[in-house]
């Protein structure tokens, strides 16, 4: 393309502040899908997530399976994840999600378990004596406690998503990894950096929201460091 | 015939297992290119990790620096080293090596950290100079998780040495780019075939040998407990950051 030909003439700049002004429109939709792409599968593995985590702790003969599974989830390479689905689901965005929700899988129900079991025996007894059936002892019991936890499995999945995303690029998605993949195509660092740059300020900025989110959500948390 | 029948002709063909661009060569490849990027990357963190955590000093840069590093995504790592290095294996070996260290400096910290003050004091009561105390107390408690850490390292190595192939290397990842690019999805399933296999196989092997690395004294008293720690080392940085 055009950018080649530049190249081989003049020594190819980090940033060109031009290519940035010209293509705003095409940066802005990339870190919209890059945004979008983090969100649902974000959710969805919470969706997923949750009622997993919930067995996972309470039942010792599912916990084995669970962890067994989403781990093996999290240690096959996102490229091969994606080789995996992409003869039966296509180029499409299905793929990408399957493959990125597949990740979140063992943050978030891990996060979970450990979350629910750090809260305290006397306090479960606690609510127990003051006549909370199961039900309501794990809605305004359990789980407000160990969501410090779990946000903090949210942000992790989050911040990793993020990253991930870049390389649905390569299955014809990408976010801004398509800026990425476009400057390693064409040997063009302009789109490179913008697309590096702005992944990790998305995944500072996630990072930093949630935990605000989580200061907001639980104000009794604020001074202790660790759930 | 099937997709799946496809995908088991493709693996009983000889010729994709034979010569340079073949199962075992680009195996070999890869295993290589892994195995050294770690190494490399553990000489250079571990040092690191361990004196911080041994002097107790700069323990935020140690946490931080693998919120960081999980924030920087691998692909995009891996280009600018093609930028800065050129194409092949060099540009693929500096890139790995930079994603290998953050989570062996901080688990390595966080091992050394988690060393109860009271074990040392004894040590040290017992009459231990520094170097054994070092040596011979702290270390061997840390010693599990600083497996933890060289094990994330290596999951993620293997996973994003796959990537290298975009960079005109070679390793497993490349029957999956060029099953990609040539739309030959027999070959790509294969490759994603392989290439699960192979983190899987360095996954449970690193496991095994994390929990052989436990001493002794602690495997029974603390033998599960260690267990979900080694798996949640970094979740604890993350909670507790």
């Amino acid at each position: 393309m055009l950018a080649t030909g530049i190249v081989g003439a003049v020594e190819d700049p980090w940033i060109r502040w031009s290519w940035i002004s010209g293509h705003a429109d095409v940066i802005t939709a990339a870190l919209i899908q890059h945004i979008q792409l983090t969100l649902i599968a974000v959710v969805v593995g919470l969706a997923i997530a949750v009622p997993l985590g919930l067995v996972a702790w309470r039942s010792r003969l599912f916990r084995g399976p669970i962890f067994s599974l989403t781990g093996i989830l999290y240690t096959i390479p996102s490229l091969a994840l994606f080789a995996f689905l992409l003869p039966f689901t296509g180029l499409t965005i299905l793929t990408a999600e399957i493959g990125l929700v597949g990740y979140t899988l063992l943050i978030l129900v891990r996060n979970i378990v450990v979350g629910l079991n750090a809260v305290p025996d006397e306090v479960r007894e606690a609510a127990r004596g003051m006549g909370f059936r199961p039900v309501a002892e794990l809605a305004r019991v359990d789980i407000p406690l160990a969501i410090p936890a779990i946000i903090a499995g949210v942000r992790i999945a989050t911040v990793t998503t993020i990253g991930l995303v870049t390389v649905t690029a390569l299955i014809g998605e990408g976010g801004l990894g398509s800026l990425i993949y476009d400057g390693l195509l064409r040997d063009f660092k302009t789109p490179l950096v913008v697309g590096t740059v702005l992944s990790v300020a998305l995944a500072v900025v996630a990072d930093l929201g949630l935990a605000g989110a989580q200061r907001v959500i639980t104000p009794w948390a604020r001074t202790r460091v660790t759930p | 015939m099937s997709f799946i029948g496809q995908v088991v002709q493709w693996f009983l063909d000889p010729a994709h297992w034979q010569g340079d661009a073949g199962i075992l060569h680009r195996t070999y490849e890869h295993v290589l290119m892994s195995g050294l990027s770690v190494l490399t990357a553990a000489v250079i963190a571990l040092p690191v990790g361990i004196a911080i955590g041994h002097f107790g000093r700069g323990g935020i840069l140690a946490i931080n620096v693998s919120n960081i590093g999980r924030a920087v995504p691998s692909f995009a790592v891996l280009v600018i080293a093609v930028q800065l290095f050129g194409i092949g294996a060099l540009p693929a070996f500096i890139a790995l090596v930079a994603l290998a260290i953050p989570p062996m400096v901080t688990n390595s910290y966080i091992g050394m950290r988690e060393v109860d003050a009271d074990v040392r004091e004894a040590a040290r009561g017992m009459g231990m100079r520094e170097r054994a105390v070092l040596l011979r107390v702290e270390l061997p408690i840390a010693l599990p998780l600083i497996m933890a850490g060289i094990r994330t390292s290596a999951v993620n190595v293997v996973a994003t040495a796959t990537l290298a192939a975009l960079v005109a290397w070679g390793g497993l990842g490349r029957f999956i780019v060029d099953g990609l690019g040539l739309q030959d999805y027999p070959m790509l399933f294969a490759g994603a075939v392989l290439v699960a296999l192979l983190s899987l196989i360095v996954e449970f092997s690193l496991a095994g040998v994390q929990r052989l690395s436990t001493p002794a004294g602690l495997r029974s008293a603390k033998s599960s407990q260690k267990e979900d720690l080694s798996g949640t080392a970094l979740d604890t940085a993350a909670v507790a950051a």
